[in-house]
């Protein structure tokens, strides 16, 4: 399901307005998805906390959030921009790539909590594909 | 049998009473927070099921098609049986998990995929009172609710 030009356009627009508060949303989703879906946290035995509002918890959701950021400008070609993110999510990481799709959820009602009246139903269809295609990029890799 | 705590059940009970059914379908102009509508545009192939409500043809037609708000409101009160239900929803539903396989022939992924938009409808409304810990009962509420609803299929 590849991003037409409108989908493009309503990322880009979501994500401008959006980017300001990257890493709060970030760091929300991210501590949603390690609560409401639990065997997420096996790939954070290392935390001594998982959970929301934990600096291990603000931290990471930063840096995943920045690294979507980065994603949106490179849209055009998500597998050339992503691959050394895939080499790592492959090679060291490992993270079962069922876990994007979830996170893809957390940070959909996170976005929705935060921003209600942008994120409408066309927003949220442009960004469930751009999701769904930064998780096939990440899981280029694997295999 | 599903356990569920004490809190879980006073979270799930306090999302539905503070639920308005028509709020949540009716067509929000200003934000599209309709649940149908966000579903049968996230998700364009569940209209597949819609061919009988007249024109879904774009956002604009789906929206102001009262028969899509009036099965939008039927599914929530469907959830009500769920809610009454809470310590045996599989049986509760085995009728409606009948109907939806043998007659509505419904793939049962979509009721997953419904149920993500209605959490997402519901945290626009809520916004900041959407705790992770009520996200949490309630998405084991509706995996339970989906799974019961899957049941019957064969």
């Amino acid at each position: 399901m590849s991003l037409n030009a409108k989908d493009k356009g309503l990322i880009t627009g979501i994500w401008s307005k959006i980017s300001s508060k990257a890493p709060e949303l970030g760091a929300e989703a991210l501590g949603r998805m390690l609560t409401v879906y639990p065997q997420t946290k096996t790939y954070f035995s290392h935390w001594a906390d998982t959970s929301p509002g934990s600096a291990p918890v603000k931290k990471h959701g930063a840096v995943i959030m920045a690294a979507i950021g980065d994603a949106v400008t490179k849209m055009d070609d998500l597998v050339g921009g992503l691959s050394s993110l895939s080499e790592l999510h492959a090679f060291k990481l490992r993270v079962d790539p069922a876990n994007f799709k979830i996170l893809a959820h957390n940070i959909h009602v996170t976005i929705a909590m935060y921003f209600p009246a942008d994120f409408t139903a066309e927003v949220h269809l442009a960004l469930d594909k751009f999701l769904q295609n930064l998780a096939l990029a990440l899981a280029e890799r694997y295999r | 049998m599903v356990e569920w705590t004490d809190q879980e059940r006073t979270l799930i009970a306090n999302i539905f009473a503070n639920l308005d059914y028509e709020d949540i379908v009716k067509p929000d102009v200003s934000c599209h927070h309709s649940l149908c509508l966000r579903c049968l545009i996230v998700y364009p192939w569940t209209q597949r099921y819609f061919g009988g409500f007249g024109n879904l043809y774009n956002a604009d037609a789906i929206m102001n098609n009262p028969m899509i708000s009036a099965h939008g409101v039927k599914i929530l009160h469907g959830l009500d049986r769920a809610v009454k239900n809470m310590d045996d929803i599989k049986n509760a539903y085995a009728t409606l998990s009948e109907l939806h396989s043998e007659k509505l022939h419904v793939d049962p992924d979509n009721f997953r995929l419904l149920s993500d938009c209605l959490s997402i409808v519901i945290a626009s409304k809520m916004g900041y009172d959407f705790t992770p810990d009520l996200q949490a009962a309630w998405q084991k509420f509706l995996t339970v609710v989906v799974f019961a609803l899957g049941r019957q299929y064969h």
